[in-house]
């Protein structure tokens, strides 16, 4: 049996960056492969690279023999491989119909009357995918999970050899993950080679053929779903090896208002669920972590408390409410957000990066917090004069964490300050974190979805899942409580 | 279906009082509404590209001046015929933009549209340092006209318009314009459909830019005169792009009665002086800012509301 998709040897690299590191893997018809790893490990880069929309540096990549790597992606198109995009956008003005019909257009400029042929068959696949009732609807009044069908009807359309679906279940309900999968599986009824990438395994399992773990750029492993879970270094990847953690006692006392409370917070985006009845709360000088998959909400949720995103529920701060409170007001007010993003100012300096953050400090408090700042990472010191942008990736998280504490926040928000960064990088930040902790009262809220970096620190753990908290308590209980859903 | 019935119920009564207008009306609102049939297909071209290939042309006048010019120049030294002038004024105008689109279309973001504004400035550079040729400033004047009867000149841009109109609306109906809206809207996914985007948005700049060069030709004749100001100058191209965006984006009728409004307002407030320029921005500025649509948007696509 011959594969429909061989990917050999591909490698991609961004500058100085290697995201795809020798990834080899082959996919033959009627099978569905998981292509899983955390974010930042690469994996959408392959998918990328496989469809033409980035270009691979070196490999190859084969369809049914031809190797395509290098092609523009309309040519790679019609070689045959369709893909399921994670976020879509619909043309306004079109039918869900018109929408389908488009997909099954050949890419011919004569084309000035619709074919009735083309009619009946996007009728079909309408019908097919569940979108009869709403095929004359336009998309802007469909639900979320209508706009994912017509995504995969218009692959459908494209009768590909190869289908990518991206994060196929993302922002879905259980009921709907369930007729998304019976669907993908029809693609591998009909003999398509199907490639599913998802963060983790425990998404795709029930319907992948085999699993393929990336990591860094790198595989790590390959198998059937539960080799690649019992698989160590995949275990390491996700749930971090030995975790050691040091909760301290909680230290909000019993009846004290803790300092920020977050209750039954909803957050849509458009017509997706980004966060559903969150309740966290976190004490004074409490060091709490969220983990969460990318996808789960973390961010979300962060910038709800920094007013940055709307929502329904609330947000306490020291008893008061939150609610209607300028991104300004409420960082003014301690709460200090430092985002996945960075937000360096990549032109300016270290030092001048630094300073913007202590703008509200006489310069005698800003010089005392500068000078402890440089004890906190050394590296910064030797780093003042240096262009933020030309830092490297771990250089520029301490600069962002540093800048966020030269604004003496009550609570520091941190958002994945490990994303993308090498293991000796983290164990650096690692130190700091510790410190900062030893040292000062300030109260931590960490957003990660690395559980080694997450857990050591933390006095109290929060899982986040699809968007909801599935899982509070002691960081010690977390991996025989939670570590397995988190695979 | 309903709306392309509901199109016609809109156009066609409106066409029909247009064609009966010269019984009525004097000779002095046929000229202006003459004027404004041929901005018309200015701005209907711009919008094709704007509104379905998603490109934002900040020079239309480049392509209008390429073509008026072109015919201008062989009907004032050569004294080619008429239809010969605006065949060749056409093509040169589909030729300087293939030109310009080539290179211009691997830039993304607000560059295509910067390539596009500097393209103007360079035609006018080259007119007013070649005045010896071209009449610079003060233009070139026409041994022929299409006609000096304001009547058939009506009917000349009346038709030209409406066959004009006729095939941008449909183009931009049929499943070339769905593609093209595609392209225009995200790029990668209509790719990732087996697209090829740039050969589309290329083909949608080349339609774009024979209709813009031809109506430009129509136009210098109809004047009697070529000059920059008229058909190249920046402010030229200004209006045609505020026309397109106050009749409604992605309409390309709406366009055409954007044009014809814009010139009949700068002739009802000519009395005001340098202060009509302002009132027709600031009605402009307040159909943009509240209603993006534009004066068709709601009348074409009442159901396409959110």
């Amino acid at each position: 049996m011959t594969a429909l998709l061989e990917v050999d040897g591909l490698i991609k690299r961004f500058g100085g960056l290697v995201a795809v590191r020798d990834i080899s893997f082959s996919i033959g018809p009627g099978e569905i492969l998981g292509l899983i790893g955390p974010n930042g490990s690469g994996k959408s880069t392959v998918m990328k690279c496989i469809m033409g929309i980035e270009r691979p540096t070196a490999g190859a990549v084969k369809l049914d023999g031809v190797n395509v790597a290098g092609w523009p992606t309309h040519r790679i198109a019609r070689q045959g491989v369709g893909i399921v995009f994670q976020h879509a956008r619909p043309l306004h003005r079109q039918t869900i119909l018109e929408h389908i019909q488009l997909a099954l257009l050949p890419d011919n400029l004569l084309m000035l009357r619709t074919n009735r042929q083309v009619i009946r068959d996007a009728e079909e696949i309408a019908a097919r995918v569940g979108l009869s009732r709403v095929m004359h609807r336009l998309p802007g009044t469909l639900p979320f999970a209508d706009l994912r069908r017509l995504e995969l009807a218009k692959a459908i359309a494209r009768n590909p050899k190869v289908v990518l679906v991206d994060e196929p279940f993302a922002g879905l309900t259980a009921a709907e993950v369930a007729d998304f999968s019976e669907l993908i599986a029809s693609f591998r009824a009909e003999g398509h080679a199907v490639l599913l990438v998802d963060h983790n395994v425990k998404g795709v399992a029930a319907l992948v053929d085999r699993v393929l773990a990336m990591y860094l750029g790198e595989q790590v492993a390959e198998g059937t779903a539960e080799a690649v879970m019992r698989n160590e270094t995949v275990r390491r990847v996700y749930l971090g090896g030995k975790i050691e953690t040091a909760a301290r006692p909680e230290r909000e006392g019993k009846g004290h208002t803790p300092l920020l409370d977050v209750r039954s917070l909803n957050v849509l985006y458009g017509k997706a669920v980004a966060l559903e009845d969150v309740s966290i709360h976190v004490g004074e000088g409490e060091f709490v972590s969220v983990v969460g998959l990318n996808g789960a909400g973390k961010t979300t949720l962060f910038n709800a408390i920094s007013g940055l995103v709307p929502f329904s529920g609330a947000v306490n701060w020291r008893g008061e409410s939150l609610a209607g409170r300028t991104p300004g007001a409420i960082a003014r007010g301690g709460i200090v957000q430092c985002p996945e993003t960075r937000e360096l100012f990549g032109d300016m300096s270290v030092r001048e990066n630094l300073d913007l953050g202590g703008q509200h400090l006489t310069v005698d408090e800003a010089g005392r917090q500068l000078d402890w700042l440089f004890g906190l990472f050394p590296i910064l010191k030797a780093r003042q004069g240096q262009a933020a942008r030309t830092l490297s990736g771990g250089e520029q998280q301490m600069l962002a964490i540093a800048r966020a504490l030269m604004m003496r926040p009550k609570l520091l928000i941190l958002d994945e300050p490990t994303l993308g960064l090498a293991p000796v990088i983290l164990e650096q930040l690692s130190k700091a974190m510790e410190r900062l902790r030893q040292t000062t009262d300030i109260t931590v809220l960490l957003g990660e979805q690395n559980v080694t970096f997450a857990l050591p620190h933390a006095d109290r753990v929060y899982v986040l899942e699809h968007s909801r908290i599935g899982w509070e308590g002691d960081p010690g209980r977390f991996a025989e409580e939670a570590g397995a859903g988190y695979l | 279906m309903m709306q392309r019935y509901r199109t016609a119920l809109i156009v066609l009564p409106v066409l029909v009082i247009l064609a009966l207008l010269p019984l009525g009306v004097g000779g002095y609102i046929l000229g202006l509404l003459t004027l404004g049939y041929y901005y018309a297909v200015f701005s209907m071209s711009w919008d094709l590209l704007f509104g379905f290939a998603g490109e934002v042309n900040f020079g239309p006048s480049f392509l209008i001046g390429v073509g008026a010019y072109a015919a201008a120049l062989l009907n004032h030294y050569w004294e080619w015929p008429i239809p010969l002038c605006l065949a060749v004024g056409a093509v040169a105008a589909v030729l300087a933009g293939v030109a310009l689109a080539v290179p211009a279309l691997r830039l993304t973001g607000p560059y295509f549209g910067l390539v596009t504004l500097v393209a103007v400035l360079l035609l006018q550079n080259v007119l007013v340092l070649f005045a010896g040729v071209t009449g610079g400033e003060i233009g070139l004047d026409l041994p022929d006209v299409l006609s000096i009867d304001a009547n058939t000149n009506y009917y000349y841009a009346l038709v030209f318009m409406v066959i004009s109109g006729g095939i941008l609306f449909g183009l931009s109906r049929s499943p070339v314009g769905l593609i093209l809206q595609a392209s225009g809207q995200d790029a990668i996914e209509a790719s990732a459909l087996g697209f090829n985007v740039a050969k589309h948005k290329l083909t949608a700049f080349c339609i774009s830019a024979f209709f813009s060069g031809l109506s430009g030709a129509m136009l210098v004749f109809y004047l009697g005169t070529a000059s920059v100001g008229t058909v190249v100058d920046i402010a030229v191209g200004v209006n045609v792009i505020i026309a397109a965006v106050l009749g409604g984006r992605r309409t390309i009728i709406g366009a055409a009665v954007g044009a014809v409004f814009l010139i009949g307002a700068g002739e009802i407030l000519r009395p005001l002086g340098q202060l009509s320029t302002f009132v027709v921005a600031a009605v402009a500025l307040v159909v943009i800012l509240f209603f993006p649509g534009g004066f068709m948007g709601r009348l074409l696509h009442a159901e396409g509301r959110e």
